[in-house]
């Protein structure tokens, strides 16, 4: 994913002048081939979070769409008040960039861990979440976060992701991507976000799921709530899969978008972490499954 | 008087209207500001009130958000709002918040909390570098606003990267929100500090209209500026002047009489 990332960021660069990546001290072996290429729209805020993002706001009110990359917690609960007000307030073009979204980077430990990034990001106002599930979902949210710059969060993982989809999706904001259809009217996983896998991996595994069906959705934010009730409406129940926690998580997002049409909301079951993983280390999959994204879970 | 001496006295008279009839804090600060703001907007600045986004303009940043009403003062007197707007501030859902608002025309950026002004400062002096424009930046800040880390990560930054096209005016009046800064967080040696960071450091008297003139106009070769400006919190009206309680505390009309009389003593 990361490289999928860089390799989009550097081919728009080439056509946009107006693109810049601002990190903060990470990204040694995956931001290279921008910062050489680029060397003028290329900047190391240093290990100081909070003034990388008031700066990336300060670029973006001339006009420049601004990568901010860093890891997981760092350029989101580290800057948490640059992006609601300098960012999200003035409706600036500034991409926060995580990398090692969700359990990623489980071993190094709880500073690490990006399981409340959704809930932080998703209550301001004018951000658009972009949580791909694979390499293909990661180009199809930057072409289109870089041909509609706006206050944005883009979660991704590590590198090494399978692709799930053969081609590039059209994506848009608020939009399920159908990555298999199975009973029509039946049950759909929905996730987003690196579980696009797991989930993927299980559908493979498991013959007696083939009446299911699974949808993806990079794209969401408190905007595209409205639009939820009427995806949801064409299955009899959804299954939604992320690794963050049910607190303020994807999940929880979509039973806020449905309570519009209450007679909807039972048909929502929430596969999240169980926060007992807070503080718990290990790898990806061990957490994940520590968290309770198990076949079992998952099934249930 | 001057005409930046005039227009100084018409900020304050202004702003303490505003004030009174808001009922609203914060007049200390405004008053501590007054005249940076006089010779800024009235000397030395490049603007266009016609247009807010005039690619040529300097931009002024305004961190100490909670003095806003000096600035929307100085913005009625050069014309980038009409004077009768003024008298809307602090009232619902007018645009003339109690924290200054980038959706008045001629305000660049929304401020409120402390010590986001500078990072922002930045990003425009390094949009402007990267451009190759030659517009500057002026950010003010208060000192007990010098607290934050924010500040001093923006000027290691702004050193680091040269960024002499910014200039960082600090209201060093000694009075932070209850207390005094010495008996808060002590900034000294505050600029030997702030060389020590990198910055071209000018500490002058920032009431006197020709010191403000000349430190904002010197730019240095390789270096971001930093004006010290040793200030009187409510600046102009005696008996605010200096009193910590004039951050929180409006004018009565009588104590608004007084405050415009000395000020047209002063006029004249």
């Amino acid at each position: 994913m990361r490289s999928a990332f860089i390799n989009e960021l550097v081919a728009a660069a080439e056509i946009n002048e107006n693109i810049v990546l601002v990190v903060g001290d990470l990204g040694f072996g995956v931001i290279e081939p921008f910062a050489k290429r680029f060397p003028k729209r290329f900047f190391n805020a240093g290990v100081a979070e909070q003034n990388m993002m008031g700066l990336a706001a300060g670029l973006a009110s001339e006009g420049f769409h601004v990568f901010v990359y860093s890891i997981a917690n760092f350029p989101t609960f580290r800057c948490a008040e640059q992006i609601r007000n300098d960012v999200d307030y003035h409706n600036l073009p500034v991409t926060v960039v995580a990398v090692g979204g969700g359990m990623a980077y489980g071993n190094l430990g709880y500073s690490h861990h990006a399981v409340q990034d959704y809930a932080l990001i998703r209550t301001m106002p004018n951000m658009l979440i972009a949580a791909p599930g694979d390499p293909m979902e990661v180009i199809a949210c930057m072409r289109y976060l870089i041909s509609n710059p706006q206050p944005s969060y883009l979660r991704i993982g590590k590198a090494g992701e399978p692709c799930i989809h053969a081609e590039i999706p059209e994506v848009s904001p608020g939009k399920w991507l159908t990555i298999r259809e199975g009973y029509k009217g039946g049950v759909s996983y929905l996730t987003t976000g690196a579980t696009l896998d797991l989930v993927h991996q299980l559908l493979n595994q498991r013959p007696d799921l083939k009446s299911y069906s699974l949808n993806s959705m990079p794209l969401w934010s408190m905007k595209t709530k409205a639009v939820q009730s009427q995806q949801v409406e064409k299955f009899e129940g959804v299954i939604t899969v992320e690794d963050h926690l049910m607190d303020g998580g994807f999940g929880s997002w979509l039973l806020e978008s449905i309570t519009i049409r209450p007679e909807l909301l039972a048909r929502i079951k929430i596969k999240s972490l169980n926060a007992k993983v807070c503080g718990m280390v290990a790898k990806q999959s061990t957490m994940n499954m520590q968290g309770g994204l198990t076949v079992e879970f998952l099934c249930a | 008087m001057s005409t930046t001496q005039l227009l100084a006295n018409r900020i304050r008279q202004n702003a303490l209207k505003m004030v009174h009839r808001a009922k609203a804090s914060h007049i200390g600060s405004a008053l501590s500001i007054t005249d940076i703001l006089a010779v800024l907007y009235g000397e030395v600045m490049h603007f266009n009130p016609t247009d807010q986004h005039d690619k040529l303009r300097d931009r002024f940043i305004l961190s100490k958000g909670h003095a806003c009403v000096a600035v929307y003062s100085t913005l009625a007197e050069v014309g980038f709002i009409p004077k009768e707007q003024l008298d809307t501030y602090g009232e619902d859902f007018s645009w003339l918040m109690n924290h200054i608002s980038h959706k008045v025309n001629g305000v660049e950026f929304s401020t409120g909390s402390l010590g986001h002004g500078l990072p922002f400062g930045v990003g425009k002096a390094l949009a402007a570098r990267t451009r190759g424009e030659t517009w500057r930046t002026f950010v003010l800040l208060s000192d007990g606003e010098m607290d934050e880390g924010t500040n001093w990560e923006a000027l290691m930054f702004a050193a680091h990267h040269k960024l002499t096209n910014l200039t960082a005016i600090i209201d060093y009046n000694k009075l932070q929100s209850i207390d005094s800064i010495a008996n808060t967080l002590a900034l000294e040696p505050f600029v030997d500090k702030l060389k020590a960071f990198g910055c071209e450091v000018h500490e002058i008297d920032g009431h006197s209209h020709e010191l403000i003139a000349d430190a904002l106009t010197i730019i240095s070769d390789e270096k971001p500026t930093v004006i010290v400006a040793h200030t009187i919190k409510g600046k102009g009206v005696s008996f605010m002047e200096k009193r910590i309680e004039w951050h929180y505390k409006n004018p009565n009309d009588e104590q608004l009489a007084i405050a415009l009389a000395e000020l047209e003593l002063s006029h004249a």
